[in-house]
């Protein structure tokens, strides 16, 4: 690998990126809409489509898949992350959902796997598939999963219960991870397969607008050709490492948008004739927030940074995603705490970021770079 | 493009300054922790390094050397940081007692006259700017200076002043005119001899004891006129002072990378102790499911993460001339506040272990907390902050 230049400024093709992205959520998703999606249950696919349209997710891709070819950077998705869930966290997850499915199988699948199940997702339509990895237990843990998958027949029987699955209902394929014999191994599911149960949708503590569903495996054949990466499974490290620097670039977003609304509520706030921001006590929590949301982000590139350069990215990846887990339950909390009262309110933002936020740390899987 | 992969070069520069830091720097740690106040002889050696200084003119007609093709470049602030916190990990009173390396080389580095750095360049130079009335708020200082012909008569007390014993020039802040506030502060370089120049004492530490810290007396202390830096004029503005406190936006990375460094030696201890005891450090299994002093210490490698990328942002900003009163600010609030909680945390870790001067971790959390004290407080690098990102003024955020 070359050596490359080392730096903190975005090139040209990623800040325009991000402005592209963070006009379209101020234009779509800021203020009312994301409030009314949580309130309402349900995510606006006009604004998941207005988002997929953005190709980001595809463009990547080999074009004999059906992409456009261009290459691909954990780092410009990290970035794209952070943008949409500075607009919510709910839309960010969903209208990105089908990036898991799609950069697992072009990463670790086998050609034949690629061939089969690329064309489907990799649409200039959004068409949702899905990832099952939680599992609705105490102690649960993504690296020793009590899902089994056991071979049988030259095929694979699946047992076990998931939790978390997003948009399990839209989906036409979904991803389940399970422990075949130790090794987490990962399935590709159609989600006809009389084997798979879709439960009634979940309530959640937040990301009251994104649909998530239980899914109970019975006795589930899957095809030994549907195991991701054929006979040699899966890099099972590098598709937690991919999501965990997901879920770290999400909690950058949902911080900033708690910072962002605090700081600015701060300076509006009048008591004692001043604005409560010209209080040190209000002032250096500001501070800490300012400067804590520029750490996740940092820590974020820098884990991208390693699997761009083609380094295996397990210890940033855990780090900033563990690090993203704490700040982004502090700062949410800040942001409810700067505007008191009106923070528990449901009518303003940071009440909804504070229940948001509790799931970086909590769920794996959710999302990918 | 953003890309925090470390070049080639910046782990060749790690690794250097590490192993000098192993074999230099460790050896003496605890010798010059109990002896404070002598002078650690072992760093003579470094005399002839010049680490404040400036980059030598190019003569006429001279080439720049071509760079190595494929070489990256890498920024003397960026550089600066990573040995540093090498030297740092090796020891922080160490590297604040390296000859010719003191703050006021780096003021006189910044603002001298080609004549002044001839005369003051090679000189072992301390930065006196504390009193006893005036810390974080150094616009208040009352010390004098007043011209008499040719010359400058200095008048007042300076505390705190690091390597105040073993300098060879002082830079003292003073002010010509009180009444002048802010802009009327200049400062000036003393040398050692000069009548009425007092080395009053010599404090004794929490930590850093390697160095010396003291207390100067100016009584009537005449110096020539050109002893000062930058102009004598007092401009309506307060820009000479503000370029003053421009120097500590250089600066305060710098401390933050030292707080890295003796963070790092701390968690380096602690892991190796973690792992003699059969615990691996697998960064894989979910943070919950694991011993709580795993988790403190996936925590603390996590802080430390990300003290050292607001760092290292904050010195690459300068290399690349980009204003950072902001990004230095937040450095070192962060790894100020974060070292010492850490070296704290590791000393509980390590139990017995931690509370024994048998091991350098004890030192280390006495010495750490200095980088939350000096060079700004914690709490004025959190003011920084908040007025920066607020917009406010120093008015109306007090």
């Amino acid at each position: 690998m070359e050596d490359r230049e080392f730096g903190f400024s975005m090139s040209e093709e990623q800040s325009s990126m991000k402005d592209t992205v963070a006009k379209l959520i101020k234009s779509m998703v800021a203020g009312n809409p994301a409030h009314d999606m949580d309130e309402e249950r349900k995510l606006s696919r006009e604004i998941i489509d207005k988002i997929w349209e953005l190709g980001a997710t595809i463009s990547t891709v080999p074009e004999e898949y059906g992409g456009y070819g261009m290459e691909y950077s954990p780092v410009m998705n990290t970035i794209f992350l952070e943008e949409l869930a500075a607009g919510d966290m709910a839309l960010a997850i969903a209208a990105t959902l089908p990036s898991t499915f799609i950069y697992t199988i072009l990463q670790m699948g086998t050609e034949e796997q690629k061939k089969k199940y690329l064309p489907l997702y990799c649409d200039p339509a959004y068409k949702a598939c899905t990832v099952a990895i939680n599992e609705p237990r105490f102690k649960f843990d993504a690296v020793s999963l009590e899902t089994k998958a056991e071979k049988k027949d030259g095929k694979y029987i699946l047992n076990g219960k998931k939790c978390f699955v997003p948009m399990a209902n839209d989906s036409g394929h979904i991803l389940v991870a399970a422990n075949a014999d130790g090794k987490m191994e990962l399935f590709i599911i159609d989600r006809n397969n009389p084997g798979l149960k879709i439960g009634e949708r979940e309530k959640n503590l937040g990301l009251y607008a994104l649909e998530t569903y239980p899914v109970t495996l019975e006795n589930c054949e899957v095809s030994a050709a549907d195991r991701v990466g054929g006979e040699t499974g899966c890099n099972y490290s590098r598709f937690l490492q991919n999501t965990r620097i997901a879920m770290a670039a999400i909690g950058t977003g949902v911080s900033r948008s708690s910072y962002e609304y605090a700081r600015e509520y701060a300076k509006e706030r009048v008591q004692f004739g001043e604005p409560i921001a010209s209080r040190q006590a209000i002032a250096f929590m500001i501070a800490e927030m300012a400067y804590e949301v520029d750490a996740m982000r940092l820590m974020t590139w820098k884990a991208a940074s390693a699997l761009e350069a083609g380094r295996d990215a397990k210890k940033e990846a855990y780090l900033a995603k563990l690090y993203a887990g704490e700040m982004t339950m502090k700062l949410t909390d800040y942001g409810v705490q700067i505007l008191g009262g009106h923070g528990y309110i449901r009518e303003n933002p940071v009440e909804r970021y504070y229940r948001n936020g509790r799931g970086i740390a909590i769920l794996e899987g959710m999302a990918t770079v | 493009m953003i890309n925090l992969e470390m070049t080639q070069k910046m782990m060749d520069v790690r690794s250097g300054m590490n192993n000098m830091a192993t074999s230099m720097l460790r050896p003496i740690s605890r010798h010059y922790d109990e002896h404070e106040h002598e002078y650690p002889q072992e760093l003579d050696m470094f005399r002839s390094i010049k680490i404040m200084s400036r980059p030598k003119k190019k003569k006429e007609g001279e080439e720049a050397k071509p760079e190595k093709p494929g070489a990256k470049k890498l920024g003397a602030n960026l550089s600066m940081v990573i040995v540093i916190e090498e030297m740092c990990w090796g020891d922080l009173g160490l590297l604040l007692s390296l000859p010719n390396a003191g703050l006021g080389n780096a003021a006189i580095a910044a603002v001298a006259t080609d004549e002044q750095m001839e005369r003051f360049g090679e000189k072992w130079a301390s930065m006196a700017i504390t009193e006893p009335g005036s810390g974080s708020d150094s616009g208040s200082i009352t010390a004098r200076a007043t011209l008499e012909g040719d010359e400058w008569v200095l008048n007042g007390e300076k505390i705190f002043v690091t390597c105040a014993e073993r300098a060879e020039v002082a830079v003292i802040w003073a002010t010509v005119d009180r009444s002048a506030g802010k802009a009327g502060i200049k400062s000036f370089v003393v040398e050692k001899g000069r009548p009425g120049f007092k080395l009053e004492k010599l404090e004794h530490k929490l930590g850093v004891r390697a160095s010396d810290t003291g207390t100067y007396v100016l009584d009537d202390c005449r110096i020539p006129k050109d002893n000062i830096l930058g102009s004598a004029e007092i401009k309506q503005s307060t820009e000479g002072f503000k370029g003053a406190m421009k120097t500590f936006d250089n600066t305060r990375p710098l401390v933050a990378s030292m707080a890295l460094g003796v963070t790092r030696a701390a968690l380096d201890l602690t892991r190796e102790k973690i792992e003699e005891s059969g615990i691996q450090l697998d960064y894989e299994k979910n943070p919950n499911n694991i011993s709580a002093t795993e988790k403190e210490f996936y925590l603390m490698e996590a802080h430390l993460e990300a003290m050292r990328l607001l760092t290292w942002r904050a010195a690459w900003m300068m290399d690349n001339g980009e204003f950072n009163n902001l990004e230095a600010s937040m450095s070192k609030a962060k790894a100020g506040r974060y070292g010492t909680l850490i070296v704290q945390k590791c000393c509980e870790l390590l139990g017995p272990l931690g509370f024994s001067c048998e091991n350098l971790a004890e030192k280390w959390m006495r010495d750490v907390k200095i980088t939350d004290i000096f060079e700004g407080t914690g709490q004025i690098q959190h003011l920084i902050v908040a007025r920066n990102v607020l917009g406010y003024s120093s008015k109306q955020l007090k």
